[in-house]
Formats: C-alpha cells, sequence, structure tokens
C-alpha cells in the first residue's frame, strides 16, 4: 500500500477540518479585527453540543445543525454582551476573548466532565472503504467532503451574493463601507454569527474522529491560529492553503519528526509573522 | 507616584493575605492525640485527565463516607486540591497541603511526573506520601523512600509482562509497539518486550507518540506495512479512545491482533464507546467484570453512588483508603509517630478490597498481585466492561527476575527497553 | 519647588510600603512568608512585562519562556552540570537574555496583535524544548534540585533576601523607565509614527526594551529557582506567560508599581477561591473580563484616575475661591467660566 499516497490523504482530511474551523476564524479575524482566542473553546461547545443532541436524537445531522446554531448564538452573546466594550482596541478584544476562553472551558468542563466523548456517527459513515487501492475510513473522506463543500458554500457566498460583497469589502476597508451608507454592524453580526457557526461545525466534525475532552479547545485553537496567520487575514483562499500547509506538516512531521513536535507548528508560524505578518494571501489596509 | 490609596491597597492587601491563607483549623499539637486525621489528597481535577481525577476524589471518599469517616475513634477530614496535571502545580499544593492545612499525609495524584514531584518534597520533610495510581517503577525499586508507599497501587512495568507471556502463548512472534512517549510508557513497554524477547519474541518497531495525538492515521499506514503477527498497545485516556477508534476505523481491527495495557481498556476510556471497544484484549489486577462477591458489592456501591462502573483510578483509591483504616486500626489511631506507622503500613494484608483475595506489599513496598488477561464484552444493558480470560497468580513489579540482579539492569527508558538480542 | 516636592513625598510612600513588606514576616506564618516570596517574585515578572506593554505599547506573551529558561539553566547546572552557584546565576541570566534577544530581534518588526501572536508562538517553541530535549531538560519530569545557600533555607530569611533583590530590580526598572531612553519608549508607545518622523530609530529602542525586560524576566527566573528548587514545562509555558501578563494589567500597566499589587491580588485571590470552589479557571477568566471592560488601566491607574479628578476638582475650587476673591475686580462672565471649567 502506498504509504505516500495514505499520509497525503490523511493530511488532507485533517486539512479539511482545520479549513473548517480555521475560515471561520478568519473571516472574524479579516473583517472584525477581532482574534478571538475563544475560537478553540466554541469549537469544543459545538462537539459537546452535537455529542448531546447525537446522543439524545440520534440524528448526527440535527447534532451539526444544533452546534452550529447554538456556538452561532453563544458567538452573538460574547459580542453584544462582552466585546461591545472595548470595540476598537485590538489588545482588550484579544484578551478580554482569552477570559471567556478560560470560563469557556471551565464551564464545560463543569457540564459535560472530564470524560473523553465521541460524536456518534450514523452507520454509513462508520468503517472503512476501498478507496484509491486503500482501505480507508469513510468517516474520513466524508470530513474532506464536507470541507470542500463548506469551501464552495463559503466561495459562492462571498463571490456571488450583496452580502459576500460587503464582506470583503469590509475586510479591505470597513470604514469606507460604512461611508457608504451601509450598516457595518449588521454585516459584522451576520459575519460573527457565521464565523462561529464554522466552529462549532468543526467541532460536531471533529467530535467524531478525534473526540472531545478538557483541552481539545487549545489544540484546535493553536492550529487555528497557524492556518490564518501562514493562509492570510481574512482569505478564504488563504485559509484552504494555510489549512493544506498545516495538516501537511503536522502529518508528515508527526512521521518524520516526531520529536519536533510542536516545532513544526509554531516554527513556520512564528517565521510568518515576524516577516510576512499577513500571511501568504492576506492584504494590507 | 505613591499615594495613600496604593498604600492602603498594599497593607490591605497583605491584610488579606494572611486572613486568606490562615482559614482553616489551627489544630497543630493541641489536640493532637484525638482530633482529626487530616489526608491531603491531590488528583488532577483539570485537564486532559480531569475524569480521571475525579474518580481518585470519589473513589476515596466513598470508602470513608461508608465507614462513617471515623476509624479506631478518629474523625477522618479529607482535603483536596487540584494538583492541575502538571508537577509544578502538584509541589505547590503539597506544601499548601502539608505547611498550610497541616495535613498528616499525603496522598493521590495520577500522573507520573506529578507524583515524582510530590515525593521528592516529602523526601525532605517526611512526611507519609500515599501512591495508588502513580506507578513510576523508581518510587519502589532504585529510588524507594521510606515515607513513600505504594498502598494499593501498581508498578509500570508490573502488569505488561504476563501480556507479553500470554502474547508468546497464542503463538505470537513478531510484535510492535505503539506507545505515548513519556516514561510511563517507556516502562510498560519496556516490561512487555523484555519478557517478549526473553521468550523468544521479536520487536520489529517500536513507534512513540506525543501525548494528546489527535491523529493516529500516520502510525496505522507504518503499523500496517510492516505486517506484525500483535501489536501492543500503550495509551491511556483520549489518545487510547482515539487510536481504538481509529484502529476499528481504518479496517485494522479485524485484521491485526492487539493487546492493550490496562489503562487503555480502563472504564475510563471505555465506557462511552461502543463496537469498536469489544473484544479488546488487555491485562491489568483490576477486572470490573469479576464474578465475585467482595468485586460484585463494590461495583454496586460505587454505582449507586456515583452512577458509573469504577475505573482503575476509583478502584485503586477506595482500595488505598481502606488500607490507610486498617493501618490507623493496627496503631489504634496513634498516627502522629510517623514512622512507627509507616511500618505498619507496610505491613498490611488488605482483605475485603473488591479484588476479593488479600493483597500486600513486596520487600520493596510494591503490592503483588494477581493479574488477569481480560477482554472486554458488552453487558446486557449496553455497557462495556473487562470480563477475565485467564489470570498469572502472584505477580510482583519483578517478574520472575530477582530483585536486586533485576535493578543492577538500567531503568527502562525510551532508549533501553530490555529486549534481548536473538 | 514643585519637583523637590514630589519628589520626597514619592521617597516617603516607597520607604512606607517597604517597611510593610519588611515588617510582614512577623505578621504573618511561615507558610504565608513563603507565599509572600512567591508574590514579590512574580511582581518582578510583571514589572519586566510591563516595561514592554506599559511604556513601549508592545503586550507580550512569551516573557514566562525567558523567564523559565534562566531557572532550567540555572538548576541544570548547578544540579546535573555540578557547577557552582555564581556561574548557574551567570548563566541563567544571560540565557535568558539571549532568549530575549532572539524574540526580540524577530518581534520588533510587528506590533499589536501580531507582537502578542509571535510572542506567543515564541514562548511555545521554547515549551516544547523543553518538553523534548529529555536528556537536558528532563522532559515532562523537570529538573530538581536545592540551589539556594543554606543560610536562606528558612521561610523569612528566603523572604527578605527576595526582598532585597527585587526592591533593587524594581528600583532599577523604575530609574530606566524614567530616563531619558525610557521616555523614549513611552513616545513610541503614544505614537509611532511621531517618532519616526522626529528621527527616533523605532525598532531599535523597541529592541533594547525587549532585552532589558528580558535580562528582569530572568533574574526573577533566577529568583524562582531558588524559591522553588524545581522546574518543568509548565514553568516556561503559555500560562505563565497570561498569568504575569495579567499581574501587570490587573495592577496597572504602565505603573510598574501596579505589577506588585497585581500579583498580590491574584495569588491571594487564587489561596482564597481555591479554599471553597475548584473554578480557579473560571474566576481567572472573569477577572479578566471584567478587568478588560471596566478597569484597563488595572487597579494602581483607575485610582491615578480618581486621585487625578479629585485633585483637579480641588484645584477647581481653589481656583473658583481664588476667583470669588478677586471677582471685586474681574467681570461676572470670568468667574462664571472658571466655576464650569472646574470638575
Amino acid at each position: 500500500m502506498s504509504m505516500l499516497g495514505f499520509n497525503l490523504l490523511n493530511g488532507a482530511t485533517f486539512a479539511a477540518l482545520l479549513f473548517v474551523v480555521g475560515s471561520g476564524f478568519t473571516l472574524i479575524f479579516g473583517l472584525m479585527r477581532i482574534v478571538n482566542l475563544a475560537h478553540g473553546a466554541l469549537y469544543l461547545l459545538g462537539g459537546y453540543v452535537a455529542f448531546s443532541v447525537a446522543m439524545k436524537t440520534g440524528s448526527f445531522a440535527l447534532g451539526i445543525a444544533c452546534a452550529a446554531g447554538a456556538v452561532a448564538i453563544a458567538g452573538l452573546l460574547i459580542d453584544v454582551v462582552l466585546l461591545r466594550f472595548v470595540r476598537g482596541n485590538d489588545l482588550r478584544q484579544v484578551l478580554l476573548t482569552v477570559g471567556v476562553a478560560l470560563v469557556l472551558n471551565d464551564a464545560m468542563l463543569v457540564i459535560w466532565g472530564g470524560d473523553t466523548f465521541t460524536v456518534p456517527v450514523p452507520q454509513w459513515l462508520q468503517g472503512p472503504v476501498q478507496f484509491l487501492g486503500m482501505t480507508y475510513p469513510v468517516y474520513r473522506l466524508f470530513v474532506l467532503g464536507v470541507g470542500v463543500a463548506i469551501f464552495l458554500g463559503l466561495w459562492l457566498l462571498l463571490n456571488k451574493t450583496r452580502l459576500g460583497a460587503l464582506i470583503r469589502a469590509g475586510v479591505d476597508d470597513a470604514e469606507m463601507v460604512e461611508a457608504m451608507g451601509v450598516n457595518i454592524r449588521r454585516v459584522f453580526i451576520y459575519t460573527l454569527m457565521l464565523g462561529t457557526a464554522l466552529a462549532g461545525i468543526g467541532g460536531a466534525l471533529g467530535g467524531a474522529f478525534l473526540s472531545l475532552y478538557p483541552t481539545a479547545d487549545a489544540e484546535i485553537l493553536v492550529f487555528s491560529l497557524a492556518v490564518v496567520i501562514i493562509g492570510g487575514r481574512g482569505s478564504l483562499a488563504g485559509a484552504a492553503v494555510g489549512a493544506l500547509l498545516v495538516a501537511m506538516l503536522a502529518t508528515f512531521g508527526q512521521v518524520w519528526f516526531p520529536e519536533l513536535a510542536y516545532f513544526v507548528i509554531f516554527g513556520p508560524m512564528a517565521v510568518l509573522l515576524a516577516f510576512r505578518p499577513l500571511g501568504l494571501f492576506g492584504r494590507a489596509t | 507616584m505613591m499615594n495613600r490609596r496604593k498604600f492602603l491597597k498594599a497593607t490591605g492587601a497583605a491584610a488579606a493575605t494572611s486572613a486568606a491563607t490562615s482559614v482553616g483549623p489551627w489544630v497543630h499539637t493541641a489536640s493532637a492525640q484525638t482530633g482529626p486525621i487530616r489526608i491531603g489528597l491531590m488528583a488532577p481535577l483539570t485537564g486532559v485527565v480531569a475524569a480521571g481525577g475525579r474518580e481518585v476524589v470519589e473513589g476515596f471518599n466513598l470508602y470513608w463516607e461508608q465507614v462513617g469517616k471515623k476509624v479506631a475513634g478518629r474523625d477522618i477530614e479529607v482535603i483536596v486540591e487540584d494538583d492541575g496535571a502538571n508537577p509544578d502545580t502538584s509541589l505547590q499544593k503539597a506544601r499548601r497541603l502539608v505547611e498550610q492545612r497541616n495535613v498528616h499525609w499525603l496522598v493521590g495524584n495520577i500522573l507520573a511526573n506529578t507524583g515524582l514531584a510530590v515525593a521528592e518534597y516529602v523526601k525532605g520533610n517526611g512526611i507519609p506520601y500515599f501512591i495508588p495510581v502513580i506507578a513510576a517503577d523508581e518510587l519502589t525499586q532504585r529510588k524507594r523512600l521510606n515515607n513513600v508507599v505504594r498502598i494499593a497501587g501498581y508498578s509500570s512495568s508490573q502488569t505488561p509482562r504476563p501480556i507479553a507471556d500470554y502474547g508468546l502463548k497464542q503463538g505470537y512472534k513478531k510484535a510492535v509497539t505503539i506507545s505515548q512517549d513519556y516514561a510511563f510508557g517507556h516502562e510498560q513497554c519496556g516490561g512487555f518486550c523484555q519478557t517478549f524477547t526473553e521468550g523468544g519474541g521479536q520487536i520489529m518497531q517500536q513507534f512513540w507518540n506525543p501525548l494528546n495525538t489527535a491523529d493516529f492515521s500516520p502510525y496505522l499506514a507504518q503499523i500496517q506495512n510492516l505486517k506484525p503477527d500483535v501489536v501492543f498497545v500503550m495509551e491511556t485516556g483520549a489518545d487510547a479512545s482515539r487510536f481504538i477508534q481509529q484502529f476499528a476505523n481504518f479496517g485494522l481491527k479485524d485484521k491485526i491482533p492487539v493487546l492493550y495495557c490496562q489503562n487503555a481498556t480502563d472504564q475510563s476510556v471505555i465506557r462511552t464507546m461502543g463496537p469498536e471497544a469489544e473484544n479488546l484484549i488487555s491485562g491489568a489486577h483490576f477486572c470490573e467484570g469479576r464474578d465475585e462477591a467482595a468485586n460484585n458489592k463494590f461495583l454496586a456501591d460505587y454505582n449507586k453512588a456515583y452512577n458509573k462502573l469504577p475505573s482503575i483510578y476509583g478502584f485503586s483509591h477506595y482500595s488505598g483508603a481502606m488500607w490507610l483504616a486498617e493501618a490507623i486500626k493496627r496503631v489504634n489511631g496513634k498516627i502522629e509517630d510517623k514512622v512507627a506507622f509507616l511500618n505498619e503500613v507496610r505491613q498490611v494484608k488488605l482483605t475485603g478490597s473488591p479484588l476479593g483475595k488479600s493483597v500486600e506489599l513486596d520487600p520493596y513496598g510494591n503490592p503483588v498481585y494477581d493479574i488477569y488477561i481480560r477482554k472486554t464484552v458488552k453487558r446486557p444493558d449496553g455497557k462495556l466492561w473487562n470480563v477475565p480470560v485467564t489470570s498469572y497468580p502472584n505477580v510482583g513489579q519483578f517478574w520472575k527476575y530477582a530483585p536486586e540482579q533485576y535493578m543492577s539492569q538500567p531503568p527502562y527508558s525510551r532508549t533501553y527497553q530490555g529486549i534481548k538480542k536473538a | 519647588m514643585n519637583k523637590l516636592h514630589k519628589v520626597s513625598k514619592h521617597h516617603i510612600w516607597t520607604a512606607i510600603v517597604l517597611a510593610a513588606l519588611a515588617l510582614l514576616p512577623f505578621a504573618i506564618s511561615g507558610y504565608q512568608t513563603s507565599l509572600a516570596t512567591q508574590m514579590l517574585i512574580f511582581a518582578a515578572l510583571a514589572m519586566s512585562i510591563d516595561i514592554l506593554a506599559g511604556y513601549a505599547g508592545r503586550t507580550p506573551l512569551g516573557h514566562g519562556a525567558i523567564f523559565g529558561v534562566a531557572t532550567y539553566v540555572l538548576l541544570y547546572y548547578v544540579t546535573t552540570a555540578g557547577g557552582s552557584l555564581w556561574g548557574g546565576i551567570a548563566l541563567g541570566i544571560l540565557a535568558a537574555v539571549g532568549t530575549a534577544v532572539v524574540f526580540g530581534a524577530l518581534a520588533i518588526r510587528t506590533s499589536g496583535v501580531y507582537f502578542l501572536l509571535l510572542t506567543l508562538a515564541l514562548g511555545m517553541i521554547v515549551w516544547g524544548v523543553s518538553l523534548r530535549w529529555t536528556s537536558v531538560t528532563g522532559g515532562e519530569n523537570g529538573i530538581r534540585g536545592t540551589v539556594k545557600p543554606e543560610w536562606l533555607a528558612s521561610h523569612v530569611n528566603l523572604y527578605y533576601f527576595t526582598l532585597a533583590i527585587t526592591s533593587l530590580m524594581a528600583l532599577a526598572m523604575w530609574r530606566f523607565v524614567n530616563s531619558p531612553f525610557g521616555l523614549t519608549l513611552k513616545g513610541i508607545r503614544e505614537s509611532e509614527t511621531r517618532m519616526k518622523a522626529l528621527g527616533y530609530n523605532v525598532p531599535l529602542h523597541v529592541f533594547i526594551g525587549f532585552v532589558v525586560s528580558g535580562f528582569f524576566a530572568g533574574m526573577a527566573g533566577i529568583l524562582y529557582a531558588f524559591y522553588n528548587s524545581f522546574v518543568s514545562p509548565s514553568t516556561v509555558e503559555l500560562r505563565q506567560s497570561v498569568a504575569g501578563l495579567l499581574m501587570a494589567i490587573v495592577g496597572g500597566i504602565g505603573t510598574l508599581f501596579g505589577s506588585l499589587i497585581g500579583s498580590i491580588v491574584i495569588i491571594t485571590l487564587e489561596n482564597l477561591v481555591s479554599l471553597y470552589t475548584e473554578r480557579w479557571s473560571m474566576v481567572l477568566g472573569l477577572m479578566f473580563i471584567f478587568t478588560m471592560i471596566f478597569a484597563p488601566e488595572g487597579l494602581v491607574g483607575k485610582a491615578r484616575q480618581l486621585m487625578a479628578r479629585r485633585q483637579a476638582r480641588l484645584s477647581g475650587a481653589a481656583t473658583l475661591s481664588a476667583a470669588a476673591t478677586q471677582g471685586a475686580a474681574t467681570s461676572p462672565s470670568t468667574a462664571g467660566r472658571d466655576k464650569g471649567g472646574g470638575h
């Protein structure tokens, strides 16, 4: 069996998940200039919600939907109740989201406890399948498919709808958009809810093959940061490319340089931050 | 620029500090012989092992509640601290428990590095430290301390040896090991590899994954490529859960036989899993599916109190509490003489534990157990548990080796796995 | 005359605070004294962070790593390599400064959130190294060893020693941020473009500020080695940087003294809260949130604000009464204007 092919597929499927989560992060960062360090906690929240709903109702689809909804509402609340006080001040925003992450993480520990949970998936997504001459888990291929679908959906949204045009314009220059008479607050709200919903969907998806446990939020946050820093703020293509790069680095790094596990992610991230903070696809405004 | 407000804040804060840290009974030397016995219980209540940490507290407290929190005329007071799953915090909490809360003993911790940090601390002040779960080999071998006693516990390399022997008996010749890359994993694999190779087996390759590996697929690819007879898996917590799932999802469950360490198929892992966790083979002294009176009663009590089947963490600390109670009775409640008390602790023959038969320590301070080779099966109510397949009686930490000779070989580490060259 | 007045008032309050700290061990138990030692050490770390965050306007999240590197090097040199204590101290501080040089060189090109993220990432790299380079750092087991000399064995002695050293450090940092160089840093914080326009080499100034800040963080790390006799990856992890930053913020960014207050408040709170609940993490998070929303200038900053307002009100009233006595000579409209101005 082709080891290279196998690992490439592993990297690609992991990239799909990172893309889903990272795209949400980059939208919020790009448009609203908020580095939401609670993004990982929101991912985990989505996962736990999906788990509880799917266990109760037996429906994975309902679990994903509820995860998206619950986390979008959480994001809205965070913005309306907390972030409103620190608008315009980047650092205060970031540190506030750190506080939110700590509170959320502990609250989830209280509600769901510390056991490791896996979001249950329907029969047809379980087990392996023959794919390109390899025995490969169906579910990971499903995640890959969902990642691609979400990419297409977001691309359509951003390039073919008015809201998307406003978002793209806002990423470039929010003040100008407002000066043109657009209610930029409303665009912000929609973007925030979309971005956090994506984190929730990511949690539901990830929760089925990477499992949910108390430190999963910090781990996915690290990956999301790397994806967005490398790919570039506010760029969909950047999130996709960033996700692929980070996932491949993580997968192959694990195989070839297990000693340097953390360096493989943080090294490139640090280098890019130092020399090209805008990332590969980010644009200066 | 200084001003009155800041000064007031400084002194006010200082006053608050002294108030904050002087809360709690000052029962220091006053009513020593009749006051409560204060036990400092440390466990990782936050972080990745939070579930296990919770059970440490639950198991320990269950026993004391069952005996009315009183032994030999003295009340038992358990003070719980979160060790944060890291050694710095563990050290800080140990100091707090001993120096501020004036506990008589320290108990608990789960992660080996936290246990080692606390052991180093008590080395300096003679406070008894009891470790039902900390399995670091060294603490009952080359680096054993008089005041650190492994009551109701086990050492890392103790249980994998019978597993290796069982594997040899199944006819497996070529093995691959995959393990979390830290001391606990190194020691377990060492125990497995040495016995396996001494029995004529061969270790093809060893994989070491970092703690909290989300994605085992790179390793699974390589394992499949090697085509081993058997894989020995040393994973704990979420890593174990993910490994089991991903192994099944990649279609390997029916292709390659696996021998799991006791932590991987522990209740704390399998209780939230489904069919992918059925029919897994592992080895341990604690086998919750054993049909035996003491075991069944313990399961019933634990389930009634906490609505779950006990894991190794709950079981070990329940038994540990029982052990301490026996020792307290042996000194008629006069535990203040630390040296005498520790002596009694080492003499205890624990009957009445959920293991059914009497447990005692070997001369080096580690218990001797019957090790069961167990298999996970689904109960009629849908829950998974471990039932015994066969057992190895009276397995100590040194297996069949003479202790002094064994301790002359290097301790297990990533580079030394006891592999006997063919 | 005004300047002399300020200086002596400053000296008096400093003396009072120092006296309070010096008398502390007589009022509290041995364990509480060791807690006070811990507060001093982390106050020093927070102050070093404040040099950058408060005076140069760059908020770092990697100082825990610089702090811990000094601890690691000292403990390794004395315990594992069998070297001398003074050699270990020198090497430890050198290592911290070296780390700060690397961090600083990479970070000066950035500011704001990117600076934060970059220092975060660099701190994580140090953490990764401490976790994986097992042969030197001991991996997750860390390094254990008592490095403090015999005469510092008791809680009280160690406290006074730490108090002496941290007081000197605080004085040095104070002189630094109030020196012409420090004023330049403040200028950079106020407006970088203006400083550039005035011809200042902003990156170089920030770099030097970073290195100086790293030096003091390293010294705090040395003291920590004395206090803790143990180091592990959790000493350098992100949590440590976050804690130090929070102490500086809660106390008051840009006040230096606020870091001491912040350290006392947070460590006291942690000890208090842990007595009643396991939810310290949540309390810490809530502190972050409340501070960012209601008091981003911190306790000392807020105190200063209130004092300034009170003084303005007082001087406004003084001006008013002066105007009133002169009222015969001045027109009513002038008096009215003054009345409206002071508040």
